[in-house]
C-alpha cells in the first residue's frame, strides 16, 4: 500500500528543469555557444544568406546592374516554356512519389512476409537502386533507352512489340524520368516502411486474429494506423526531393525533346548557369519555394507533435 | 569518511518549492535512508549533496567543508544510480576504474582497488565483460563497485534497487548492507521503500513535501512515530486509521468508534491522552499486527468485538484480515488457525496498549 | 476419453493443414513478387556490368544486347591506366574524405551542445538545423555561384572551377542531417550517464570523447556513412561549379568526357560508372545495418 503511493520521484526531479549539473552547463554556456558557431556560420552563410540572396538576385536585370522589381517573374508568366515547367515539375512529382510510395508499400510487405532470415538479404538486395549515386545509375537507364541500341526494345522485338522511342517522344521521355525515378526512390520507401512494419508489436496482430480480423481488416485498422506517421513523413521527404530533382531529368533528357521535360531545377540550371542570366534562373528556381514551405510545415509539425508526446 | 550536515537547505524549481528546508545531520560511518513518497524531495536531497543540482538556498557541508559551489567531481563522493548508469562500451574493469583513470592514479593502485572491490563484491570473473552481457543484479554490484573504487568521502545511492526483482532485492539489499559493514563510508541512501529503509538503515529519514517529517532508528519510527504521515508510512501492512472521538463516558476515558463500539482506554495511558478529551475528532492508529483474532483469555487492555470480514488473505504464517469499521477498511493480522473466511464473521481484539493516537487536524500523534 | 481425443484431433487436422497451406502459397506468391521486383531494380546495375564487359565492336553489334559473348577487361584496364579517370577518382575520394571529416568535426560538438548543454536559443537552432536539411541544393547553387563570383571581384580569389570549393559547398548538404541525427542519438543517451562521468570527475570533453561518442559509436558511423554517400554522389555543384577537367569529380567528369558530343561509348561509359558506383555499394554492402539505421533515423528519431 505504502510501495503503491511512493513512486519514485526521481522522475519528478527530472522532469522539473534546472539542476546543478545545467549551472555548470550555464556556467560554460559560452562553450556551448563555441560548439554550435561553426554550424551556425555554415548554416547563416551558406544557407540562408544564398537563399534571401536569391530573393534580391530575381528582382536584377540580366546583367544584375539594375533594379526591375518582379519584371523576371512577369516575363516568365508569359513564357510558354514555363508553364510547361511548372505543369511538368508536378505532374513528375506527384507521380513519381505516388508510384514510389505504392511500390515500396508492396515490397515492404512481400519482405516482411518471408522467413526473418532471408529478409536481410532480400532488404540488401532490393535497397541497390538507392545505394548507387543517381548520376551514375540514370547512365545506364540511359543506355537502356538508347535510340538505336535499347536493351528494351532488343526484347520488345523478339515478342513482336515495335520499338518504342524511349527519349525521343515527349510523352515517353516524360514517362521514362519518372520510371527512373521512381527505380531509384521506391527502394528508399520500402525500406521505412519495413522499419515502420517491424515497430508494430506482434501482440496487435495477434489480438487482431483473436478479434476475428481478415487480412485486409488488419491491414485496415492495424497495420496502415500504426504506419500512418513514416507513411506521410516519408511521402513528404520524397515529394520534397523530388520536386527538387535536378540529376535525373539532367542525365536522362537534359530537358529534351524541346524542353518538355525540363523540371524546375534543370531549368534554372540551364537558364542561370548556361544561359547566363542568372536572375532568371534564380526567378525559376525560387518557384519551388512554396512547396517546399508547405512541405516543410507539415514535417515540421510532425515533429514537433511527436517533441511533445515525448 | 566524513560527516554529512545540511543546513536549512532549500530548492527551488522556478516557482515550485522541492525542498523546503531541512537540516539533517549524519555522523560519519552511519548509514542513512531517505525515504518517502514521489516528489517529497528525497532524491532532489540526494542531488544537492551529489552537486548535480543547484542548492537554492543555505548549506552542505561534506567533511566540515561548505561544498555548495564545489562541483561533484571535487566533492569526493560516489553515487549509485537507480539505473546504474554503467559505460556501456566499457568493460566492468573499464567502468570501475574509469574515475581513478581521469584522476592519473598510478596503474596498479587502479588495478589493486579494482580487484579489491571485485572480491568484496564477489564479480572478479566478471571483469571483462561488457555492462550488456549481466544481468540486473550483476550490473547492481558493478555500479556498486564503481563507487567503492573510488573510496570517498560518502557514498550516494539513488534507489538503487527499484530496479531488480523482489528476490534480488532483498539479496542485494543483504549485500549493501554487508558492504557497508567492511567500508564504513558514510551512506546516504533515497527509497520509496520502507522495508528497504528500515531494514538497511542505521537511521532512517521520512521526508514528506519537501520538508523532514522524523528522523530515527527504525525501532523509535515504528514504536514511535511522531506523526500521522510517518505512522503511516512505516510498516506494512500499514497502520489502520480508525475515526473516533475521545469522551469520558461514566468516568472512564473511551474512544468512541460508533453507537455499538466504544473502546476503554487502557489505565497506563489514560494519564496521556485525558487532557485531549473532547478537542474534537482524533484517528485511532492501530498497526494489524495489534487487531487478531480474539482469544479466550484477554491480557488487560484488550478489546475484543465482533468484525465481519470482508476479504481474508492467507499468507501461511499469519492470515490477513480485512473488514469494515465506521465505513473504512481495517486490516488485521489473525492466526491461519482461527478459521477466518471471506464474508464470515469473526471475534477480533485490539490491543490498545499499543495504540496511538492522532490528532486528526494537525496529523500530530498525541 | 481417447476416442473423444482422437475425433478432435481428426476433425482439427485439416483445419491446420489448410491453413498452413495457404501460408505456403502466400509465401511462394510473396517470392514470386519478389522476383519480379528484384529483376527491376537490378536490371540496370546488372546491365552496366553486361555493357562494361563488351568490346566496342560487339556492343555497335546487332546481338543479343543481354549477353557477352566475347567478354573482355579493357574498359576496365583502359579507365585504370587513364591519368584522367583516376583524376577524377581522386578527387571525388579528397572531396568525399575531407568533407566527411568537416562535417563530422561541425556535427559532433554541435550535436551535443545542443542534445546536452541547453542555451539560450538551441532548442530553435536544433530545429533550424532539420529545416535547413529540408532546402534543396538545387535552390541555393545559383545564388552561391554568384556569390562566388562576388567573392572573386572583392578580393580576387577565384572559387569558381576549383575542385576545393566543393569542400565548402558539400557541407551543407551533409552538416545538417548529421548534426540531426546525432542530436537524437546523443539524446537517447541516459541522462544518468553523463552524470555519472561529471561525479567520475570528466571535463566536458572528456564526456564528449569519452563517453558520448564510444556509445553513440553507432550513430557516428552512420551520420557518416550518409555524408560520404551525399559527397561522393552529388552531381548539380560540381556541374555548376568545376569546369576544367583537372578540377572534376567522378559524376561530371563521366558524364562531361566520356560522353563526346553525340560518340557514346557505352563501354567506357558504363565501365566508369560501375566503377564509380563502387565506393559507395562497398560500404553499403560492409555495412548495411549502419547505412539502413542512418536513413532510417531522419523520421523515426527526433
Amino acid at each position: 500500500m505504502v510501495d503503491a503511493t511512493m513512486k519514485s520521484d526521481a522522475a519528478v526531479a527530472r522532469g522539473r528543469q534546472s539542476s546543478s549539473l545545467q549551472r555548470t552547463f550555464q556556467r560554460k554556456s559560452t562553450i556551448a555557444f563555441l560548439m554550435t558557431l561553426p554550424l551556425i556560420l555554415l548554416i547563416a552563410v551558406l544557407v540562408i544568406y544564398p537563399a534571401f540572396y536569391a530573393v534580391h538576385l530575381a528582382t536584377l536585370n540580366k546583367t544584375m546592374e539594375r533594379y526591375v522589381g518582379f519584371s523576371n517573374f512577369l516575363f516568365l508568366f508569359k513564357r510558354e516554356t514555363f508553364w510547361m515547367v511548372v505543369w511538368q515539375s508536378c505532374i513528375f512529382a506527384i507521380t513519381a512519389v505516388i508510384f514510389k510510395a505504392i511500390i515500396g508499400f508492396i515490397v515492404a510487405h512481400l519482405v516482411h512476409n518471408i522467413p526473418s532470415k532471408g529478409q536481410r538479404k532480400w532488404r540488401g538486395m532490393l535497397l541497390i537502386p538507392w545505394v548507387i549515386p543517381p548520376a551514375m545509375s540514370t547512365l545506364a537507364w540511359l543506355w537502356l533507352f538508347d535510340p538505336s541500341y535499347s536493351a528494351f526494345n532488343w526484347i520488345f522485338e523478339r515478342v513482336g512489340i515495335s520499338p518504342i522511342p524511349w527519349l525521343g517522344d515527349v510523352y515517353w521521355a516524360r514517362f521514362c524520368v519518372i520510371l527512373v525515378n521512381v527505380w531509384i526512390g521506391a527502394p528508399f520507401f520500402m525500406i521505412m516502411y519495413l522499419a515502420a512494419l517491424k515497430s508494430v508489436p506482434e501482440q496487435l496482430y495477434e489480438a487482431a486474429k483473436i478479434d476475428g480480423a481478415n487480412w485486409w481488416q488488419t491491414m485496415r485498422f492495424v497495420t496502415i494506423p500504426m504506419m500512418r506517421n513514416i507513411i506521410a513523413i516519408t511521402a513528404l521527404f520524397s515529394t520534397i526531393v523530388t520536386f527538387a530533382n535536378f540529376d535525373i531529368v539532367r542525365v536522362l533528357t537534359r530537358g529534351d525533346p524541346l524542353d518538355q521535360t525540363h523540371v524546375f531545377a534543370t531549368w534554372a540550371f540551364r537558364v542561370g548557369i548556361e544561359g547566363g542570366d542568372i536572375p532568371l534562373g534564380a526567378s525559376v528556381s525560387l518557384f519551388m519555394v512554396p512547396i517546399l514551405t508547405i512541405g516543410a510545415i507539415f514535417i515540421l509539425r510532425d515533429i514537433v507533435k511527436r517533441g511533445n508526446e515525448a | 569518511m566524513a560527516e554529512v550536515h545540511i543546513r536549512k537547505v532549500v530548492k527551488k524549481y522556478d516557482e515550485v518549492l522541492a525542498v523546503r528546508g531541512i537540516d539533517l545531520d549524519i555522523r560519519d560511518h552511519e548509514f542513512v535512508v531517505l525515504v518517502g513518497p514521489s516528489g517529497c524531495g528525497k532524491t532532489t536531497t540526494l542531488r544537492m549533496i551529489a552537486g548535480l543540482e543547484d542548492i537554492t538556498d543555505g548549506e552542505i557541508a561534506i567533511g566540515g567543508d561548505v561544498v555548495n559551489d564545489v562541483p561533484p567531481k571535487d566533492r569526493d563522493i560516489a553515487m549509485v544510480f537507480q539505473n546504474y548508469a554503467l559505460y556501456p562500451h566499457m568493460t566492468v574493469h573499464e567502468n570501475m576504474s574509469f574515475g581513478l583513470r581521469l584522476k592519473k592514479f598510478p596503474k596498479d593502485e587502479i588495478n589493486r582497488r579494482v580487484d579489491e572491490a571485485a572480491r568484496i563484491l564477489d564479480i572478479t570473473e566478471l571483469l571483462d565483460r561488457k555492462p550488456k552481457q549481466l544481468s540486473g543484479g550483476q550490473r547492481q554490484r558493478v555500479a556498486m563497485g564503481r563507487a567503492i573504487v573510488r573510496n570517498p568521502k560518502v557514498f550516494l545511492f539513488d534507489e538503487p534497487l527499484s530496479n531488480l526483482d523482489a528476490k534480488l532485492r532483498v539479496q542485494m539489499r543483504i549485500e549493501i548492507k554487508k558492504v557497508h559493514q567492511k567500508a564504513r563510508t558514510t551512506t546516504v541512501y533515497v527509497t520509496h521503500d520502507q522495508v528497504e529503509a528500515m531494514t538497511l538503515a542505521d537511521r532512517v529519514v521520512v521526508m514528506n513535501n519537501g520538508i523532514i517529517e522524523q528522523g530515527g532508528t527504525p525501532n523509535e519510527l515504528y514504536h514511535h512515530p511522531k506523526t500521522r504521515f510517518v505512522a503511516g508510512a512505516i510498516g506494512s501492512p500499514a497502520m489502520n486509521f480508525i475515526p473516533c472521538k475521545l469522551q469520558d463516558e461514566g468516568g472512564q476515558l473511551k474512544l468512541r468508534i460508533n453507537d455499538g463500539l466504544a473502546l476503554p482506554i487502557p489505565p497506563a495511558r489514560a494519564g496521556q491522552y485525558g487532557q485531549h478529551k473532547g478537542n474534537g475528532s482524533v484517528l485511532l492508529g492501530l498497526r494489524p499486527e495489534h487487531l487478531t483474532d480474539a482469544r479466550s483469555q484477554l491480557d488487560p487492555g484488550v478489546v475484543a468485538f465482533d468484525a465481519n470480514l470482508e476479504v481474508t488473505e492467507p499468507m501461511g504464517m499469519e492470515t490477513l484480515v480485512y473488514f469494515p469499521i465506521n465505513g473504512e477498511t481495517v486490516c488485521g493480522r489473525v492466526n491461519p488457525a482461527a478459521g477466518a473466511k471471506d464474508g464470515a464473521p469473526l471475534k477480533m481484539a485490539a490491543d490498545l496498549n499499543q495504540m496511538h493516537l492522532i490528532d486528526a487536524k494537525s496529523g500530530l500523534v498525541l | 476419453m481417447t476416442a473423444a481425443a482422437s475425433t478432435g484431433a481428426v476433425a482439427v487436422h485439416p483445419k491446420y493443414g489448410s491453413m498452413s497451406s495457404d501460408r505456403r502459397w502466400a509465401l511462394r506468391w510473396s517470392y514470386f513478387f519478389l522476383i519480379l521486383f528484384a529483376i527491376f531494380f537490378l536490371t540496370p546495375p546488372v546491365y552496366m556490368l553486361i555493357t562494361s564487359l563488351k568490346t566496342s565492336q560487339e556492343i555497335s553489334a546487332i546481338t543479343n544486347p543481354w549477353w557477352v559473348y566475347n567478354p573482355t577487361l579493357d574498359n576496365y584496364r583502359e579507365l585504370l591506366t587513364s591519368n584522367q579517370y583516376l583524376r577524377f577518382f581522386l578527387n571525388s575520394s579528397i572531396v568525399s574524405v575531407s568533407v566527411v571529416t568537416i562535417t563530422m568535426l561541425i556535427s559532433v560538438p554541435a550535436a551535443f551542445a545542443l542534445s546536452r548543454m541547453k542555451f539560450w536559443g538551441s532548442t530553435l537552432l536544433g530545429t533550424g538545423v532539420f529545416l535547413t536539411y529540408l532546402i534543396p541544393e538545387t535552390l541555393l547553387f545559383i545564388p552561391l555561384f554568384k556569390m562566388m563570383a562576388v567573392f572573386n571581384d572583392l578580393t580576387g580569389i577565384s572559387l569558381i572551377n576549383k575542385w576545393w570549393v566543393l569542400l565548402i559547398l558539400y557541407p551543407t548538404l551533409t552538416v545538417p542531417f548529421c548534426t540531426w541525427i546525432m542530436i537524437g542519438y546523443f539524446a537517447s543517451i541516459p541522462k544518468e550517464l553523463d552524470e555519472a562521468a561529471l561525479i567520475d570527475g570528466a571535463t566536458w570533453t572528456q564526456t564528449l570523447t569519452k563517453i558520448f561518442i564510444p556509445v553513440a559509436l553507432p550513430g557516428l558511423i552512420a551520420a557518416t556513412i550518409f555524408a560520404f554517400t551525399v559527397s561522393w554522389a552529388q552531381f548539380l555543384y560540381p556541374l555548376a561549379f568545376t569546369t576544367s577537367e583537372s578540377q572534376l569529380v567522378l559524376p561530371v567528369g563521366i558524364i562531361t568526357t566520356l560522353i563526346k558530343g553525340d560518340v557514346f561509348n557505352w563501354g567506357q561509359i558504363m565501365t566508369g560508372a560501375l566503377l564509380g558506383a563502387a565506393p559507395p555499394l562497398i560500404i553499403y554492402a560492409f555495412l548495411m545495418d549502419y547505412y539502413i539505421a542512418g536513413l532510417t533515423a531522419g523520421a523515426t528519431k527526433g
